[in-house]
């Protein structure tokens, strides 16, 4: 086995998800499958390759540090599930 | 003549020659949607009234002289493309009520265009999956054999542009999304250049493999949806400055003396009979057209699947880390901490395929398997950028399948992911390396089924497979071909 029940469990929570008893065996038993095929890079020496994150290297974009417009305070809580007229509101943290 | 049945080429030269309005084009289009629709289920939302309207702004517009190059175009849109004031589901319940607050830049640029968004269309959740069947708001049927899948993630996008229920899409593709259901539905797709086209706007899956591309009816109109969508934005820090030209350019240039590669590592077992031989007869339109058919070999090939879901989901787990229930998107009311807001919403908003990569993703870069997964999987991309680049020092392009079969039945591929995973092996590769791919209509199987021809090139080189399609599509005569749907 490449991964536990318990093993997903903990991934499962670091990801913020709740998985079911039926789901947890389910996600389990293929995650396990899909970490035996990617096994298969291990056919490969990369002893000294570089790895790559993108095609082709991208350097860091800035523009001038001047107000542009963005989006309105209504705008911006148009999409949320809670709110009042200025906040998002969240249940109780401390 | 139906409108609807036209190109994008075709209804300019009738727009201009006063043939026809934008307004006929738009509700010939929204007809055929209304009467195709229940089989198809393309579509997620349809603009009727202000795709209308804005066609008639179009015709306002050429009366005075004053039309852009797509002006009353119906285009349909793949719903993870911010359109303003719009719905964008991404086919997931998580962002079901999500309206979009800014325009994509390829939104916008359509727009300026006078191209009219007809309406938005379905896709796996969040982009993940090759069969559209994970979308949470109905799953698109082939507009070529009911009850056979489109193939995805924009399978929407294929069916709507198949079917005739509008003369073009914009889909987006991460390890094939655009390419493989063109493939599947017998239109035209392009992954353009990772870098050629902004993706501000564009809901993000994997960052690093993000490509928005067209969906048309044949070669010309891939050309001209180039025209307008590519360029540098300022507003995408991965956007490259590099001259686009004009896409239509050497269409017509003939392909003598260009050289093309056959891989052979994608002619290997588990390649459907039929695709082969309608691969193998791309390669030979090339050659009697006067390119130089070579031999070459990509031997990495056989780890792309490995490599990519490693990479995607690692990118995604994180991406999709957003989604928690504050600013946007599904919350579930009931939970009394914020630990259970979160893992509840989370787990209700999202299905099985995206908590699937979710979890992948978030296994491969915890601590203590960071380096054995994910780091490993970027080193071996550097190995198959490597294979990209010398096999481009022999050839300008490559030729091959963009999948290994044609369209399976709907539900066949329920519960086995790595098998859905591994569909993916001959289109997942240009997204790691960054390079521009195609699938042109080749042909179809004993069983009616249309197959993509995949073409791929070196980076930014994307009219060189634009002209080698427009080749293949001379001869095989497959332009704009599209499937009578039984009523």
């Amino acid at each position: 086995m490449k991964i536990s029940r318990q093993e997903v469990e903990h991934v499962a929570h670091l990801a913020r998800l709740n998985l079911s008893e039926d789901d947890l065996v389910k996600m389990t038993g293929q995650l396990d499958e899909i970490l035996n095929y990617v096994a298969k890079l291990e056919e490969l020496d990369t002893t000294d390759i570089e790895p790559t994150t993108h095609a082709f290297s991208v350097k860091n974009a800035y523009r001038d540090d001047i107000a542009q417009e963005s989006l309105t305070q209504e705008e911006s809580l148009r999409n949320c599930a809670v709110r009042n007229n200025e906040a998002f509101i969240v249940p109780r943290i401390l | 003549m139906q409108p609807y049945t036209l190109t994008i080429a075709e209804s300019l030269d009738h727009l201009q020659k006063k043939e026809l309005t934008s307004k006929d084009l738009v509700e010939s289009c929204l007809q055929r949607i209304n009467k195709t629709e229940t089989k198809l289920h393309s579509f997620i939302s349809v603009f009727e009234e202000k795709a209308m309207r804005r066609a008639e702004e179009e015709d306002n517009k050429r009366q005075q002289g004053q039309s852009g190059s797509l002006s009353g175009i119906p285009i349909s849109i793949k719903d993870l493309l911010c359109a303003k004031d719009t719905a964008t589901t991404c086919g997931s319940k998580m962002l079901e009520n999500f309206i979009s607050p800014y325009n994509a830049t390829v939104v916008e640029k359509l727009e300026n265009e006078g191209a009219v968004i007809i309406g938005k269309v379905a896709m796996d959740e969040f982009a993940m999956g090759s069969t559209s069947e994970t979308c949470a708001f109905g799953v698109p049927d082939n507009p070529w054999k009911e009850g056979y899948i489109t193939g995805g993630s924009s399978g929407g996008s294929a069916s709507s542009v198949a079917g005739g229920q509008c003369l073009a899409s914009l889909g987006s593709d991460t390890g094939g999304s655009v390419r493989q259901p063109a493939s599947l539905c017998g239109v035209v797709g392009l992954k353009p250049t990772y870098g050629r086209v902004s993706r501000y706007g564009l809901v993000a899956f994997a960052s690093s493999l993000d490509q928005v591309g067209p969906l048309t009816r044949d070669v010309r109109d891939c050309a001209l949806m180039m025209n307008c969508i590519a360029g540098y934005d300022e507003k995408d820090s991965t956007s490259v400055k590099i001259d686009k030209g004009d896409f239509r350019q050497s269409l017509e240039a003939g392909v003598k003396g260009l050289k093309i590669g056959v891989p052979r590592e994608y002619f290997g077992e588990g390649l459907n009979e039929d695709v082969e031989k309608i691969v193998r007869n791309g390669v030979a339109i090339l050659e009697d057209a006067g390119a130089e058919v070579m031999d070459v070999s990509m031997p990495h090939t056989e780890y792309c699947v490995a490599a990519y879901y490693l990479i995607a989901p690692a990118e995604a787990s994180s991406n999709l880390a957003r989604y928690d229930g504050v600013v946007y998107g599904y919350r579930d009311g009931t939970a009394d901490s914020l630990m259970d807001m979160y893992k509840q919403t989370r787990s209700q908003g999202f299905g099985d395929e995206v908590k699937r990569r979710i979890l992948i993703g978030t296994y491969a870069l915890s601590s203590g398997y960071y380096d054995a997964y994910y780091k490993k999987a970027s080193q071996v991309r550097t190995i198959i950028l490597n294979d990209y680049k010398k096999v481009f020092e022999q050839c300008d392009a490559i030729i091959s399948p963009v999948a290994p079969t044609a369209a399976w039945k709907r539900g066949e591929s329920a519960d086995d992911p790595l098998a859905l995973y591994l569909s993916d092996i001959f289109s997942l590769s240009a997204n790691l390396a960054g390079v521009p791919g195609l699938s042109v209509p080749g042909g179809f199987t004993a069983d009616g089924l249309p197959v993509g021809i995949q073409l791929q090139g070196p980076h930014f080189r994307e009219d060189i497979l634009l002209k080698l399609a427009y080749n293949i599509e001379k001869s095989t005569n497959l332009a704009n071909v599209l499937p009578e749907i039984q009523q």
